[in-house]
């Protein structure tokens, strides 16, 4: 029974979320709205078991003193400061007010901190993208050539190189072509693949052939 | 349901009379759950690019054709459309637009009766429900064939046939792997795709006596991963081996969670790591720290933004439609397998209509694309 009530649970919900797509009549164009409520309110109380999960590994590595248990001891508490900051200090249900502790480590610790790591794609960009267009074969020679027209064709450098050309001709408007037609050729023929991909993948779990997700018996 | 005459009310005599607006028609919305009468009118003559005087349109309905009309709702000037979303299904509404110049008013007689009411099909959707149909007939005919037995051609997935060789390098190194489910949740449908490649990846960890490592973002995949690890495990005659502590949850946070992946890549140097499902903009910050300490990446996502940057960044990539195929792929079951080659007869249906599409756009025979239009 531990697989037949998950599978007719995603059978139903699953066949359900298709009609109300084809029929707009009472019930169905309610149950949407009904069925992502109820998948809200089950997020919500799963990140409990995450949080208690989190607490529960960080303290065994602790009291173990396995490798890196420092890191563990930041965790736990980072956690509890802010946690205390918003319960106890942050003026109840006002938590979210500005001025409030809870604002000030959200803005000026957890806010700087995300910014940080985003930023840091703008170096991994850098990185990768030296190794991904290095000429070593055809395909990441056009990749090359593709990418060093787009870029040159995105700054006024690009036009200023090409300006004794007519306008139509000129390093821009090449790299609008290359994004217009090869490049959004390439993203549809990979979407395509997708949606179809998901569309047998939804089928498969809807049906019950696809069941290696549901674990042990 | 036109408009056949109207009455001017001047209030106002250094505006004068606007005209009203002319041939209103009014309609039950279609293919709607009903409560929506539509209201469509050609603009009054005075609703004109720079009549400034020119204010819009008041809506009235009534359910009697002479007396009780309140205004409903007013359109700006230029507006020739308003959706009236306040009935009751069944009952009967006649309809007044009338124009407003400065303080005077021009309205047209009643228009109606007209009741709305819910529909049991969206016409506006048939295109998408005879695709459907058609893929999933499609779909349904191959597993059987699969079922029945007959052969079914596969094409090598390189990213698929070098999970065994990323497992056993890792075996080899006597170092963990890291396996990465993405940033989304159990309802997105590339995170259950990475989850049961997770379920070969640990039977062949379970086999080897590998470290496995697997660092969540969200605790109803915390979940899941787990009762595939230790199925896993189980199967592979290692209960032993398994512990919770593989799959552990680390933070919602799509960055907190980068931070802590890369902290522990770059402490512990895996062998090997696998990133199968949804990402956004950490795919890079992970994959590039991945590569920086040497380890062999296998990648799948979804994700067409993201595809380039795990192409650049990993060992192999699982793009797209691969990433939904790996279970079958993997499992080489035959009800799976079918499914594939179902996909395949909708790709080639795609192919064909690509193909008549340009044609027929080309010559301008007629508007081919109006055909794929979805309400």
């Amino acid at each position: 029974m531990r697989r037949e009530i998950p599978l007719i649970i995603t059978g139903v919900v699953g066949f359900t979320y298709i009609i109300q797509f084809f029929i707009p009549h009472w019930p169905f164009n309610i149950m949407e709205h009904m069925l992502t409520d109820w998948m809200l309110i089950i997020f919500a109380f799963a990140i409990w078991l995450g949080v208690l999960n989190l607490m529960k590994v960080s303290l065994d590595r602790i009291s173990k003193r396995t490798k890196d248990w420092p890191y563990a001891l930041v965790t736990i508490l980072g956690f509890l400061f802010i946690v205390i900051a918003g319960f106890f200090f942050s003026g109840g249900r006002r938590f979210l007010d500005p001025g409030t502790p809870f604002d000030y480590i959200y803005q000026f610790i957890y806010t700087p901190l995300s910014a940080t790591m985003f930023a840091m794609l703008a170096f991994y960009v850098a990185s990768a993208s030296y190794r991904a267009f290095r000429a070593r074969t055809k395909e990441a020679t056009l990749l090359l050539l593709a990418a060093f027209f787009v870029m040159l064709g995105r700054v006024p450098v690009g036009d200023a190189m090409t300006s004794f050309l007519p306008e139509s001709v000129r390093l821009s408007k090449f790299a609008d072509w290359i994004m217009n037609y090869p490049q959004t050729a390439g993203q549809r023929a990979i979407m395509i693949g997708i949606a179809l991909g998901i569309v047998s993948t939804s089928l498969r779990l809807i049906l019950g052939i696809e069941r290696s997700h549901l674990g042990s018996d | 349901m036109n408009v056949s005459a109207f009455c001017a009310v001047p209030e106002d005599p250094s505006y004068g009379a606007p005209a009203p607006p002319t041939d209103l028609v009014v309609r039950d919305v279609p293919n709607d759950a009903g409560g929506a009468i539509i209201l469509h009118w050609d603009p009054s003559v005075d609703d004109v690019e720079g009549n400034d005087k020119f204010i819009g349109y008041e809506i009235l309905r009534s359910t009697s054709p002479d007396s009780g009309f309140k205004v409903i709702g007013t359109a700006t000037a230029g507006s020739t459309e308003l959706t009236d979303n306040q009935t009751v299904d069944g009952k009967k509404y006649y309809y007044i637009v009338r124009s407003l110049m400065g303080s005077s008013i021009a309205e047209a007689w009643p228009v109606g009766p007209v009741s709305s009411s819910q529909q049991w099909f969206n016409l506006g959707r048939i295109n998408s429900f005879i695709a459907l149909l058609i893929l999933s007939t499609a779909i349904l005919w191959y597993i059987h064939r699969a079922r029945r037995g007959d052969t079914l051609f596969i094409r090598k997935i390189a990213g698929l046939e070098a999970v065994d060789e990323a497992v056993g390098r890792a075996t080899e190194m006597g170092k963990a792997i890291y396996y990465i489910p993405g940033t989304q949740d159990m309802d997105n449908v590339q995170t259950i795709a990475g989850v049961t490649i997770l379920g070969r990846v640990a039977k062949l960890t379970a086999q080897y006596e590998t470290p496995l490592d697997v660092p969540v973002s969200r605790s109803l995949v915390m979940i899941t991963a787990r009762e595939i690890v230790k199925e896993a495990y189980l199967n592979a005659g290692r209960p032993d081996a398994y512990n919770d502590s593989m799959v552990h949850y680390l933070t919602d946070d799509q960055f907190g969670y980068a931070a802590a992946i890369d902290g522990m890549v770059v402490r512990e140097k895996p062998a090997t790591i696998f990133y199968m499902g949804a990402f956004y903009a950490e795919s890079l910050i992970l994959a590039e720290t991945g590569n920086s300490v040497g380890a062999i990446q296998i990648a799948g996502t979804a994700m067409p933004a993201q595809l380039p940057f795990f192409i650049a960044a990993c060992d192999y990539t699982l793009i797209g439609e691969e990433l939904f195929a790996a279970s079958a792929y993997l499992s080489k079951e035959p009800k799976l397998l079918g499914s594939l080659k179902g996909q395949d007869f909708g790709k080639l249906c795609i192919l064909g209509i690509i193909i008549i599409g340009s044609i027929i756009q080309t010559f301008g025979i007629f508007d081919f694309t109006s055909i794929f239009t979805v309400q």
